[in-house]
């Protein structure tokens, strides 16, 4: 199968991707590349197999509702790019793509 | 004196006991090798010279206080992968989108060895977000190798492998997603043991392939490798998918009989392709045991070849998710915000992101999207039940699995950075381990024509990694291919 450009930008956009003209011309050849080795699977017969999500064979684990410390606002906030009145800031919301 | 910057970990801590030399004078002695060695090498990302000198002089001062009960590791120092974090140093995964980030937090594998005393001595390098098999898609620059600085060491862990090989440090964390701690201990002539998954806490390790990442350890022999993972492993509350179960006493028998000990050794990991030179190495390794009083034994894991194609449809799809935080809000430059938050997002993470770690998210995106989920994510998770169930049945009859670790020595720089397809080949003996989950430990059988080291992996049933080490410990107490060391100069 060949992975089409337009392919490339939609499942660029779904990653939040900017990609350029070039990048998108070597992606669609080697996803596609790599989506036909990945296409030998279809040898193996696995209508019943379950799948494997996990190897380890463990229920989850829960804890007690307990509040207990945690990094402070100051930590939290100190990789920021922006930050304003001790809250992370960013670009308009609306008014872009979608 | 001794030129402490030789000494393995076993053999600084019985000197540091005997106060035969102090942990500032070690810790010196190491940074000065790797002032003089790294402008070469490019192990190290980020050094911290004056809180390692500043830990060690704690360590000498808690010695001289109280010497009676002093946590095992005191004034042992490390090298800590650039994708683990530790409180207050610049923490990169290798990636510009995480330049400039300083983690508030130390990573519990990290911590446990900190508490047990050791000083680390800085970050290594690693391909970005641990993707690659080489260090060349670092975003700060490629590692060398230091048996020959034309070839790559070897990745992820590439950066902690060479720093090892090169007398920089007697070790360093690794981490194993897809084997990024064995390969480049293959190609740099190290051992290290990828865990059981579950064996040691993901906390604080950035996450790249959920379901497949480990901590590992790379030191120069078994015993070194042991003897910090004993302090490493173990639950842990922070992480969900640490286990319960207690960690065993991982002291060695100093024995190298391996009497009554069933090799399995799988025809379909010397298939052609491989280096002949890494078969020949691999296979007089294990007859080499045999003598020791093993058994080696032919088996099958008749769904080996399909272990790429299912890893690199699982791991970029679990990486896809992973990496979807690194948005430009809470850490990272921030690129694109004169429009809105759209172009934010696209610019920051598409400028950012270098080529490999793009593709995969591609890869990823597209292996979960909406109609074609069913036919790459969940046919690729259905198969790994299969890879799973080969183990699970090899285990029946043997107790380790022995196996090359790559099917090639290092490779020249460039060799293979235009066709990832030839990349991801390099994986195709390490990935099933992770797929499986099991355990693999990494150790040196010998030179090529060349003199570039050969890896033999010995993978064991879950929670095995004591096995591992007793056989591993065994036979490097017949052979002395753990002590052949590169001589590395400053050339530059």
């Amino acid at each position: 199968m060949k992975l089409t450009i337009e392919e490339v930008e939609h499942i660029a956009a779904l990653a939040r991707l900017e990609l350029t003209e070039d990048e998108k011309q070597r992606y669609a050849e080697q996803l596609s590349d790599i989506l036909d080795y990945a296409a030998r699977l279809d040898e193996l017969a696995t209508d019943q197999i379950p799948p494997t999500a996990s190897v380890l064979d463990m229920q989850l684990r829960l804890r007690e509702d307990q509040s207990r410390p945690g990094l402070s606002q100051e930590e939290v906030l100190r990789n920021a790019a922006d930050t304003q009145d001790k809250q992370f800031k960013v670009p308009p919301v609306f008014g872009g793509q979608e | 004196m001794t030129d402490l910057t030789q000494l393995t970990v076993r053999d600084s801590l019985a000197g540091l006991r005997a106060g035969d030399f102090s942990s500032v004078e070690l810790t010196r002695a190491l940074l000065q090798r790797i002032d003089s060695l790294d402008p070469e090498i490019h192990a190290f990302l980020t050094l911290t010279p004056d809180s390692a000198l500043a830990a060690a002089q704690a360590a000498d001062d808690l010695r001289a206080s109280r010497p009676a009960d002093l946590p095992p590791l005191t004034g042992l120092p490390l090298a800590v992968k650039d994708v683990l974090c530790l409180k207050g140093v610049r923490t990169t995964c290798g990636s510009k989108i995480l330049e400039n980030f300083i983690p508030p937090f130390t990573a519990t594998a990290v911590q446990r060895l900190v508490d047990a005393g050791v000083v680390p001595l800085g970050k290594t390098n690693t391909d970005e977000f641990a993707m690659g098999s080489s260090t060349e898609n670092s975003a700060y620059g490629t590692s060398r190798n230091p048996w020959d600085i034309s070839r790559v060491p070897g990745g992820s862990s590439g950066g902690s492998a060479a720093a090892v090989a090169a007398r920089m440090t007697p070790a360093a964390f690794g981490t194993d997603t897809g084997g990024s701690v064995r390969q480049p201990c293959s190609f740099c002539g190290t051992t290290g043991i990828k865990p059981t998954y579950g064996r040691t806490s993901r906390y604080g390790l950035v996450a790249y392939g959920s379901s497949l990442d480990t901590v590992g350890m790379i030191a120069r022999n078994v015993a070194d490798v042991a003897t910090l993972f004993q302090y490493m492993a173990g639950f842990d509350p922070l992480d969900a998918t640490s286990v319960q179960l207690p960690v065993p006493d991982y002291t060695l028998p100093e024995t190298d009989s391996l009497k009554g000990l069933r090799i399995g050794v799988p025809e379909e990991y010397f298939i052609e392709g491989i280096q002949p030179e890494v078969e020949k190495r691999v296979r007089s390794a294990i007859a080499q045991m045999e003598a020791q009083g093993a058994t080696a034994v032919p088996i099958h894991l008749p769904h080996t070849e399909y272990a790429l194609p299912v890893y690199y449809l699982i791991a970029p799809a679990e990486a896809s998710a992973n990496l979807a935080r690194y948005d430009g809000i809470r850490f990272g430059p921030r690129l694109g915000e004169g429009e809105d938050l759209w172009h934010m997002f696209t610019e920051t993470r598409g400028r950012l992101f270098g080529p490999e770690v793009k593709r995969r998210i591609m890869l990823g995106t597209y292996a979960l999207s909406a109609g074609y989920y069913d036919a790459y994510y969940g046919k690729a998770q259905k198969v790994r039940t299969l890879i799973k169930r080969d183990f699970d049945l090899a285990f029946e009859e043997v107790d380790v699995i022995a196996a090359p670790v790559a099917p090639t020595t290092a490779f020249k720089f460039g060799q293979h950075t235009d066709d990832p397809l030839a990349m991801y080949l390099e994986d195709v003996f390490t990935l099933p381990a992770n797929l499986a989950g099991v355990p693999g430990l990494a150790f040196p059988v010998g030179p090529d024509s060349k003199g570039m080291p050969v890896g033999m992996q010995l993978m064991g049933p879950h929670f095995c990694e004591d096995l591992l080490f007793q056989v591993g410990h065994a036979y490097q107490l017949a052979t002395q291919w753990h002590e052949r060391w590169p001589e590395v100069t400053n050339q530059a």
